[in-house]
């Protein structure tokens, strides 16, 4: 047991931490979000030459060849930051897939694009039906003339707006809740028959419905249920490290606000009634990070319905906590908690929708309570 | 970074749990697992088993009889003790005392009591709180007066675990009358000692509690005659030895291991048809709460781990961070009670059959009957070792500075 970070994975999170302290304040994060698109390409392109979009991709195509542990730092950075730049989506969602599909010139190909930043990619996975299934794809992928077409449509696609090639589900056999049949395809944002309808989500990031009507496609990987969930689970696991980036960050603005907001004559922090609160809201955010930690790590147990079980448990603790902490942040710091010009509301939003984002506490603990219970998954001992 | 334990860790659980799987007597297993303590033999008993292992004071230092177990070993040890139903060694004596007197008391103090303490050949209890010192422990009145080679103690000490089967009591008395007056600092007139509960002037009244057992005393002290010798340290610095006692007293704090075995006991009969009635297994809305219950456990102990490698990296301060552990550990050591109320529903209201000690049948599921008392009995977890209000006080003093 050793909860260190090696040298260089210390170095990494100082670089990225860095980085935003320097380029990424709640005022330049601000400018970003109301540019066209919603993000800011020169941040993108800092990102990138920094690195950190090839975070997850194997050193061959140019990348940093991470693996958990870099992809833990990076999304608690990336929450302590509320980061809306599609980094999460492209590099290490899209990258971790393509890290597990069938080894192919494509693939190669879209690494190396990936990693210069130039490519950004977007994961469609979803159908609006059932949207916490990983096996319920009816988006079809039909060979015609030697040339596989698309046909359905995939909701709240983050960042598939913006993103330059979109990484589809379908099927191209079987029935819909099946695991067999399903395949991951790459689609080019320019593709025939491929309409987007981008919006913004409550936290200032990106989303769109897809359309597509025999849209061009590249496979991927042709049995890719197995990749497929191994993402989602990935994707679970690393938005819980998100938001216990930002719950930190939130809790210890809290805690300055306390010390320094005067009324009755004295700092409100020095009322036993909101220290109390403070401190709930920590043992609140350490458990979350025990679960997030719990979840990153599980990443790769072999047993993939234990792994599920693993993610289900760290979704319910963080969106319990991520809410709990959330509110009352806004609670401890009153009216100035309410307004847009201050960060923490920022906070509180990022961290409420990171609850509702694939499965809320609710969902995952209806499914986790139907068994077997998670005490007997000794993966980690 | 790596959440396993090492090959080695791993081996050192099984090597424990092997030997309490061997070794406990389901008797006395049964009895943990339900809640109540063991009989005053068997933890005599098990006491002499565990020192024969060598096994009975485990985070003393070496030279006094201690393993030399690093800290994540002492707290698989712990959990494992747990885990297992097996009894943990008195605390009173081997965790709170025993550091005190093999950092502090004098080479006399250490070979009398050390060795007697291990093998529980004396039963120790703490005196500490008092009618009007609970919270606010520093305002206590018990008084010591030195008059020759003795100090006369006159007052009363309350909640004394266990103190009905005690033969010595360690104090906190006040030593310096003055400290307690307006301007005097509280803290500096207490001092640390050693009582013989065999000594004339000793009253031990038993106080009943809600779940209808006996487990805390009051205890009374009315002129009685202490030998000098037994102060421990220096006159007048008792409370220092009190935080130091304090701080100790983390091993196990979160008591991950035994609401495990609670939770774990609790879904298997959720499973089974329990005298006719359907599973509660179908309850969905009780298999949420069971699962909630386990998730939080399971960050629980992950929790545990982090705060353990913190303290390794710190050489062992005192962690703020430890009443975390505290604060949640309790929390879940009661919802598993309440739980297993739940789960014993309507039967959970058995009592104590009418005429007592009959041979009939119990009423109901026959591991239901304890269910409440352990729940009313639980509410004490977040009371005592300084209550959850008291442990967000020094928590928000640590992240505040008020």
């Amino acid at each position: 047991m050793d909860f260190d970070l090696s040298e260089d994975q210390q170095l990494l999170k100082d670089t990225l931490v860095r980085f935003f302290k320097d380029h990424y304040s709640f005022a330049q994060r601000s400018k970003a979000m109301v540019l066209p698109g919603g993000w800011s390409p020169d941040i993108w392109q800092h990102l990138a030459e920094l690195g950190f979009t090839g975070l997850l991709a194997p050193e061959a195509e140019g990348g940093f060849n991470g693996g958990q542990v870099e992809a833990m730092v990076a999304m608690e950075a990336i929450g302590e930051a509320l980061l809306v730049e599609p980094l999460f989506s492209s590099a290490l969602l899209c990258g971790f897939l393509l890290r597990q599909c069938p080894p192919s010139a494509l693939v190669s190909a879209t690494q190396t694009a990936m990693v210069s930043g130039k490519a950004q990619l977007a994961l469609a996975h979803m159908e609006s039906a059932a949207p916490f299934d990983a096996a319920y794809v009816t988006t079809t992928a039909k060979s015609v003339n030697g040339q596989v077409l698309l046909e359905g449509e995939k909701t709240l696609v983050l960042n598939g707006d913006s993103a330059t090639h979109i990484i589809v589900s379908a099927r191209h056999d079987g029935t819909p809740r099946g695991h067999q049949g399903i395949g991951l395809y790459l689609v080019a944002a320019d593709a025939a028959g491929l309409h987007r309808r981008g919006f913004a989500t409550q936290d200032g990031q990106r989303a769109a419905e897809l359309s597509l009507h025999r849209t061009p496609a590249h496979v991927l990987d042709e049995a890719g249920y197995a990749t497929l969930c191994k993402t989602l689970d990935f994707g679970m696991a690393c938005i819980c490290m998100e938001a216990v980036g930002a719950m930190s960050t939130l809790q210890a603005m809290t805690v300055d606000y306390l010390k320094v907001r005067k009324q009755f004559g004295v700092p409100i922090g020095a009322f036993q009634v909101l220290q109390h609160r403070a401190v709930d809201m920590l043992v609140a955010l350490e458990q979350a990070r025990s679960q997030a930690l719990l979840a990153m790590f599980a990443i790769d147990d072999a047993d993939a319905a234990r792994r599920h079980r693993t993610m289900a448990a760290a979704k319910v603790q963080v969106g319990r906590s991520a809410k709990f902490v959330g509110e009352e942040a806004i609670q401890l710091h009153g009216g100035i908690g309410m307004t847009m010009e201050y960060a923490a509301g920022h906070y509180f939003k990022r961290l409420k929708m990171i609850d509702v984002q694939w499965g809320d506490a609710d969902h995952h603990l209806v499914e986790l309570a139907k068994g077997p219970s998670i005490l007997e998954d000794e993966a980690m001992s | 970074m790596d959440l396993h334990l090492d090959p080695q860790q791993r081996a050192f659980r099984d090597e424990v749990r092997q030997f309490f799987k061997d070794n406990l007597p389901d008797r006395v297993r049964q009895k943990v697992i339900k809640g109540g303590y063991p009989e005053r033999s068997d933890m005599i008993d098990w006491t002499r088993v565990m020192y024969a292992k060598g096994w009975a004071t485990p985070q003393w230092p070496k030279a006094h009889g201690g393993t030399g177990w690093s800290p994540v070993e002492l707290t698989i040890f712990d959990d494992e003790t747990q885990a297992a139903g097996a009894p943990q060694m008195l605390p009173f004596g081997v965790n709170m005392l025993a550091p005190v007197l093999y950092t502090f008391g004098s080479p006399e103090q250490q070979r009398r009591h050390l060795p007697r303490i291990a093998r529980l050949d004396d039963w120790w209890c703490q005196g500490f709180s008092e009618p009007g010192a609970g919270s606010d422990l520093a305002s206590l009145k018990t008084t010591a007066r030195l008059e020759g080679d003795h100090y006369i103690v006159n007052g009363q000490k309350t909640w004394t675990t266990m103190a009905q089967y005690a033969n010595w009591i360690f104090c906190l008395v006040r030593t310096d009358p003055d400290s307690l007056k307006p301007g005097g600092k509280r803290q500096e007139g207490i001092s640390f000692i050693l009582i013989d509960m065999q000594t004339k002037g000793i009253t031990v009244r038993p106080i009943q509690t809600i779940d209808g057992g006996v487990e805390v005393n009051e205890v009374f002290f009315d002129d009685v005659l202490v030998p000098a010798e037994n102060l421990v340290g220096k006159l007048n610095k008792g409370w220092d030895y009190a935080k130091f006692l304090l701080g100790n007293e983390r091993n196990g704090i979160a008591r991950v291991g035994a609401t495990k075995e609670k939770l774990r006991r609790i879904r298997a009969l959720a499973q089974v048809s329990q005298i006719g009635a359907p599973p509660m297994s179908e309850n969905r809305r009780f298999m949420e709460r069971l699962t909630e219950a386990e998730i939080d456990l399971k960050a629980l102990e992950i929790t545990q781990w982090r705060v353990l490698a913190r303290a390794t990296a710190s050489h062992g301060k005192p962690d703020p961070a430890s009443s975390i552990l505290k604060i949640k550990g309790s929390q879940l050591q009661q919802t598993a009670t309440d739980l297993a109320v739940g789960l014993a529903g309507p039967y959970a209201a058995v009592g104590q059959s009418d005429p007592a000690g009959d041979n009939l049948a119990p009423i109901g599921p026959e591991w239901a009957a304890t269910s409440a008392p352990v729940y009313f009995n639980y509410r004490k977890v977040s009371i005592y070792g300084g209550s959850n209000e008291i442990q967000r006080n020094i928590i928000a003093k640590a992240i505040l500075g008020f």
